[in-house]
């Protein structure tokens, strides 16, 4: 018997799913334990960790599962932060209850997979990540050189069909305990450990393990990215460059920070997308860094008031969102099976002018806030503290939005529903790129037939195949410069180009083959 | 089908666009359940629903529609034996070291590219469903399905009787004008009685319909005017080899022209310039794997520019993506 595509495939198929089963099944084995140890571990003072063993009462001698160990440090907590308010001894408050909850849970962990962590940790990853791979493989659609959609619109995974709305719902599921229950999946954190100790020397937090998977998502899903527009140069270096600063800036970096106990930075991540670059214990830290600290504010403040003008004049917002950005990123990449679910409707880009700047504002008048507040403290916009405009955006705007809509809905509203609709450093880049930029995408004289393969794989719900149609250049806030449009015209007709401001838009050409002057 | 009639301003003015529909050459059988032309919406219906449940397909005719049709079969796993009547693939339209590129995409693909091979009859089981189809060579073929792909020709049947003129097409002026006043006539079911210079008059292509009703459109707001396409060009892609053409450049150049083909065998992309002997004027220019500027190609035929000019000047023309490397006329 002959090893054909079709026998890698399923082979693949069968270690990814084997692999994520795995994954999901360490879910509901854990086992916890409580005792002073653990407490101590998991990071709470002394005075907290007293009285908690009070509220808890005598502790349990015997394992407890999950539900069990949440709800008892929950209580506990609880009761222990009530106490602490009617003593007026707030600074000893734990503001952060699911945090806590987490770091008790994780420190207590016992019994499987906690005593088979390494093993566990190595067939998970292993398997997944090697099944995906012989899935592309053995995909015959990527034999050879040339990109194929076929089906994207009726597979049921891709097509909004039941697999789309199921794979939404667990990222949602994922999403919801990472964001705002970690404690309930303290185990697959755990799974990360063996890794973040031979980083970091630490156990892995939820953001580590976040980072981690975050980062091996655009790397593998980048790398069926490249196969599939392998034909297209733009394509592969664009997402060579993702996953570069994935890879370094995004996750290396921190963790080397870190270990030479710096304070974190993602050098690539730009305020306003990075909204809490100005709150007061960020720049405590970069203060109490020194140099390095006074470098990171410098280069921070560089990046927004020139990189972003710069570079965008030159190359348009592309720079960014297509080539550097971590949720550009993973758009592009493992977003890249749902780009045609954008919403080409007006309605859709009439929501977008509306929400994106909005978010810009919000972000504005909050780190006005914010930055009023680091010399007048005590100060207050529209009668609220920054710190509770802080609260605000960083639930509604940061978790919500960024974290778990952005997200979960790939399969449902396409893969740039963060970027295109909330983003506010996305809005800034989309100003600069729409009223002084050199970038536009070009159309080729009358050589557009109408297919509409550009709308229809434009990410950003542009409506590219109006513009071609007329002979218009594309000058639009929302384009990424992903290129795709490009990549799918079947007749040359899309090139993204840089060239004089003066000359990139145009109204109504007559297109090239009509003698006559209609216009 | 469709017929359009537009009343606009002051007058009433007819315009027909009735389209045109699939040649069928009289076969035995051509008119059995699953023998489609590719043409409307409701062929695409017909395909997608036949090709859920058989095996093998048969294409006739070595043009564009058969190639995209063939390629359609594939995309859902469906073998396709692909009947061409000339020696190679599209051989009176595109130049020989063309067409020996494109026979070899389409056999890469492993479709059965039967060259010199024409249909004979179709034929059908008791329900008149098509079962097989036999060759001239009398090879018989299993299939359940059969597109056909041998061009189209303009709708007129309805206007028998009407005193507008036909022949093959709806007759008009320069001006896209019937013989009956205020009667227009536009896109593929046209035939120009006398057609513009350099043009067929019978050009059923995208782009001709749409500037044919860019010009009507202007003469019923008032202004009246010529047809007036400008120099030819044409697209389309084979599998994913994409193909573009200015000007003129026949399947053999002309007693007056010499051609230059340039190949760049590991990268696949070829480049063909057709020039008059005695001044070196481009006249023509096919592209397979390179885009080109159309607006910068247009300019350089209709001035008349050389030959090596165009080559001295060539990366003004060229609209690959960012990043691709510049053809290297030298290697090819």
């Amino acid at each position: 018997m002959t090893l054909t595509d079709k026998h890698i495939r399923y082979t693949g198929k069968f270690l990814f799913l084997a692999g994520f089963f795995l994954f999901n099944l360490t879910l509901f084995t854990g086992r916890y334990r409580i005792t002073n140890d653990t407490l101590a571990l998991s990071g709470l003072n002394e005075e907290m960790i007293t009285v908690l063993i009070n509220e808890i009462g005598p502790l349990p001698a015997d394992d407890l599962s999950k539900p069990q160990i949440i709800k008892i440090t929950g209580t506990a907590i609880r009761k222990a932060n009530k106490l602490f308010r009617q003593e007026n001894k707030s600074e000893l408050v734990v503001y952060n209850v699911p945090e806590t909850v987490f770091n008790i849970s994780k420190s207590g962990m016992t019994g499987f997979p906690e005593r088979k962590k390494e093993l566990f940790s190595l067939l998970v990853f292993t398997l997944t990540i090697a099944g995906a791979l012989m899935i592309f493989a053995g995909n015959t659609e990527y034999n050879k050189p040339g990109i194929r959609n076929n089906g994207i619109f009726v597979r049921p995974a891709t097509g909004r069909g039941f697999a789309g709305y199921a794979l939404a719902a667990y990222l949602l599921l994922f999403y919801t305990c990472l964001y705002f229950f970690p404690a309930w999946i303290t185990e697959p954190v755990a799974l990360t450990d063996p890794i973040s100790m031979r980083i970091t020397g630490q156990p892995a937090g939820r953001w580590f393990m976040y980072g981690f998977l975050y980062t091996v998502f655009i790397l593998v899903l980048g790398i069926r990215f490249i196969i599939r527009y392998r034909n297209n140069r733009y394509q592969v270096w664009r997402t060579v460059s993702v996953i570069f600063f994935q890879t370094i800036f995004a996750f290396s970096i921190p963790q080397i920070l870190a270990v030479l106990n710096q304070p974190y930075m993602d050098l690539k991540n730009i305020w306003p997308l990075d909204y809490s670059f100005f709150f007061s214990y960020r720049i405590g830290e970069y203060i109490n860094a020194g140099t390095i600290g006074y470098f990171m504010i410098g280069w921070g403040i560089m990046l927004i008031i020139i990189a972003v003008p710069v570079l965008t004049y030159f190359f348009g917002k592309r720079w960014y969102c297509s080539w550097v950005c971590g949720c550009g990123g993973l758009a592009e990449t493992a977003g890249d099976p749902f780009r045609h679910l954008s919403d080409k409707s007006l309605k859709a880009w009439k929501f977008e002018r509306i929400s994106i700047y909005s978010i810009l504002v919000f972000a504005s008048v909050m780190t006005a806030a914010t930055i009023a507040s680091l010399f007048l403290p005590g100060s207050r916009i529209f009668g609220m503290p920054a710190n509770i405009l802080q609260g605000i955006y960083g639930f509604l705007v940061g978790a919500v939005l960024a974290g778990v809509a952005g997200t979960v809905l790939y399969p449902v509203m396409g893969n740039r529903v963060w970027c295109r609709f909330f983003c506010p450093l996305a809005a800034y880049l989309g100003i600069v790129q729409r009223f002084r930029s050199r970038f536009r995408i070009t159309t080729n004289g009358g050589q557009c037939i109408s297919c509409g393969n550009c709308s229809a794989y434009c990410e950003m719900g542009i409506d590219v195949r109006a513009y071609a149609q007329k002979g218009q250049n594309i000058v639009r806030a929302s384009c990424v410069g992903c290129g795709i449009c490009s990549a799918v015209c079947p007749r040359g007709v899309l090139k993204l180009e840089n060239g004089p401001v003066k000359e990139r838009v145009k109204i109504n050409p007559v297109l090239t083959g009509n003698l006559n002057d209609i216009v | 089908m469709t017929k359009h009639v537009v009343i606009i301003g002051n007058g009433i003015s007819g315009i027909t666009a009735a389209g045109s529909r699939p040649n069928k050459f009289g076969w035995p059988g051509q008119d059995m359940k699953g023998v489609h032309g590719m043409y409307s919406k409701q062929d695409l219906d017909m395909l997608e629903e036949r090709t859920s449940f058989i095996k093998h397909g048969v294409v006739v005719g070595g043009g564009l529609i058969g190639i995209e049709l063939a390629e359609m079969l594939l995309s859902r796993k469906i073998n396709v034996t692909f009947l061409v009547r000339e020696e190679s693939f599209w051989n009176r339209i595109l130049p020989s070291e063309e067409s020996e590129m494109i026979n070899r995409i389409i056999r890469s693909h492993n479709i059965d590219l039967r060259l010199n091979t024409e249909l004979g009859e179709i034929i059908g089981n008791n329900d008149g469903e098509v079962t097989s189809v036999i060759t001239k060579d009398d090879e018989k073929i299993e299939c359940q399905f059969v597109g056909l792909t041998v061009g189209v020709s303009p709708n007129i049947e309805f206007l028998t009787g009407s005193g507008i003129e036909t022949d093959r097409g709806v007759l008009v002026n320069n001006f896209l004008e019937t013989n009956a006043p205020d009667v227009y006539a536009i896109g593929d079911c046209v035939q120009h009685k006398t057609p513009p210079t350099g043009r067929r008059n019978l050009e059923q292509v995208w782009y001709t319909g749409r500037i044919m009703g860019e010009t009507v459109a202007e003469t019923i707001a008032g202004t009246r005017i010529q047809y007036r396409p400008g120099n030819w060009f044409n697209s389309a892609k084979f599998f994913d080899l994409e193909y573009q053409t200015y000007g003129i450049v026949n399947a053999v150049p002309g007693d007056d022209e010499d051609t230059l083909f340039f190949k760049d065998k590991k990268k696949g992309y070829a480049l063909r310039l057709n020039f008059l002997k005695h001044n070196r004027q481009l006249k023509g220019v096919n592209s397979l794997g390179l885009r080109l500027r159309h607006d910068v190609i247009d300019r350089w035929i209709t001035e008349n520019v050389t030959v090596d000019a165009v080559l001295n000047n060539l990366n003004m023309a060229l609209f690959d993506p960012e990043l691709y490397s510049r053809p290297n006329l030298q290697n090819l």
